[in-house]
């Protein structure tokens, strides 16, 4: 059974809706308990970072949900702003992140393209995986490969190995997927992704991050 | 060339077929008249998110002039089958509703009338789910003089507004994304009012949806090349050929990186 934590940041009935479709067992709650028992968790999120981190805080889900990630070590996805959550900071507020991984994000500040053109932010729109590492996430993944974004920050990784896939906007290269050990993130919507998106929660299911040895925490 | 280096590949614009609702049932409008049948919006829907189509936005043009509230559960049926980012509008007035719309799956709320008439419903879907998430839909027709102005209540009341002041006051009021159709070229297939989403894009910093007028592949380009940060159609989705013979149709990813290339 997945669980997609409810801690009210947005949309998260298609995530389940997607799970479903995959014949996955998924499960959308909010309660502690129902959180510890699952074999993997998802943490959704559209907002803002600060709202995000105090909704976690003031549903007491803060001790759950550090016990299943770095405890219990389950598979822990982070979508959206969940993945933004998983990192220590954010330029777009004051809170600290639950700090997972090394990484904080910054708003995007776009240089001008190749051809003269200068993205407007939001990142919002289909757009491909640039440099990849082999993850379990991304297995599967070839050229044609491509996700629906919507942001307007983006995280850095201190550990250059933490960044599973990058993608390109605004003049450079921004995480799009991260992962350390058990935890990973991706910045783009999977549930709003189609086939692609599909492919990847299906990884996601079917991961088994103790088998892999090449980015067992330090 | 060395395969080691990353080669970015730079986002293509967005193409959206834009779906009219209208008692349950999917219709194509001209000029914002004589609404013609398309058939079931769950059907159509399915056939968009199996060919891989970039977003929906879905407008349900009988709420408004009926006084009523969306319809939900046709939207939650629609919108959990649709794998793609999706956009609701049609009769939109409250925070409330629009709270209601995201829960069941919905990306993006788009307002209209109710917007005219009370901007800072904008500023309250804005805060409650982010400016991404709320777009401000902006219907024009050209008055006599050629002179472009805001019409509301799917095309039956026009005001004075100008769609440039508009458009600006509806970002400030916290729209990130602004959707400018043309009633004029709505269902005619000859193209967009480029002048208009000119004027539009060079207003706004927030992404601009040119809707009204596409009939050919060309004419999403056009739009885009006109400032557009996505193209949207309804006739060019859903009609084939001279007689208007309902097909629904989306161009593969090859076709639209060869268009946009």
């Amino acid at each position: 059974m997945i669980v997609v934590v409810d801690y009210g940041m947005g949309n998260l009935g298609s995530i389940v809706n997607m799970l479903r479709r995959l014949s996955v067992p998924a499960l959308l709650t909010g309660d502690p308990a129902r959180i510890e028992a699952a074999e993997r968790v998802i943490i959704p999120g559209v907002g803002a970072f600060d709202q995000g981190m105090k909704n976690i805080r003031e549903r007491g889900l803060r001790p759950v949900l550090d016990k299943v990630a770095l405890e219990l070590r389950r598979p822990v996805l982070g979508i959206c702003l969940g993945m933004q959550l998983l990192g220590r900071s954010s330029e777009e507020g004051s809170e600290p992140g639950l700090g997972w991984i090394e990484a904080s994000c910054l708003r995007f500040q776009p240089k001008p393209r190749p051809d003269g053109y200068v993205d407007k932010v939001p990142h919002m729109g289909w757009n491909y995986l640039g440099a990849m590492r082999p993850h379990a996430l991304v297995e599967g993944a070839d050229a044609g490969t491509r996700f629906y974004f919507v942001h307007s920050y983006h995280a850095v990784c201190a550990r250059s190995e933490d960044v599973v896939a990058s993608s390109w906007f605004g003049g450079g290269p921004f995480t799009a997927i991260l992962g350390r050990g058990n935890i990973a993130g991706v910045q783009f919507h999977p549930e709003k992704s189609h086939r692609y998106g599909m492919r990847l929660l299906k990884n996601f299911s079917a991961w088994q991050p103790s088998a892999q040895t090449a980015d067992a925490s330090a | 060339m060395m395969e080691d280096v990353y080669q970015p590949r730079q986002m293509r614009p967005r193409v959206i077929p834009v779906l009219l609702l209208r008692d349950g049932q999917l219709y194509k409008t001209v000029r914002f008249r004589n609404p013609k049948y398309v058939g079931d919006p769950r059907v159509a829907v399915k056939i968009f998110n199996d060919k891989g189509c970039d977003e929906l936005i879905l407008l349900d043009i009988s709420a408004t002039p009926q006084h009523r509230e969306p319809d939900y559960q046709l939207i939650e049926e629609i919108v959990s089958e649709s794998f793609m980012p999706v956009a609701y509008g049609g009769g939109v007035s409250s925070a409330a509703q629009a709270r209601r719309i995201f829960s069941l799956g919905v990306e993006k709320v788009v307002l209209n009338s109710s917007a005219v008439e009370n901007p800072s419903l904008i500023s309250e879907i804005s805060s409650l789910a982010g400016a991404s998430s709320t777009v401000v839909s902006i219907d024009v027709s050209r008055d006599w003089l050629r002179r472009s102005r805001v019409v509301t209540g799917c095309g039956q009341r026009k005001t004075n507004l100008e769609p440039v002041e508009w458009a600006r006051s509806a970002a400030a009021h916290g729209a990130g994304e602004i959707v400018i159709n043309s009633i004029d070229r709505d269902g005619a297939m000859e193209g967009y009012d480029l002048a208009l989403i000119k004027e539009i894009s060079q207003a706004v910093d927030v992404p601009v949806v040119a809707v009204g007028g596409a009939g050919q592949e060309g004419h999403l380009r056009q739009a885009v090349d006109a400032g557009a940060a996505a193209a949207a159609a309804g006739s060019l989705f859903v009609f084939q050929g001279p007689h208007r013979a309902v097909l629904i149709t989306y161009p593969n990813e090859d076709k639209l990186s060869a268009l946009f290339g």
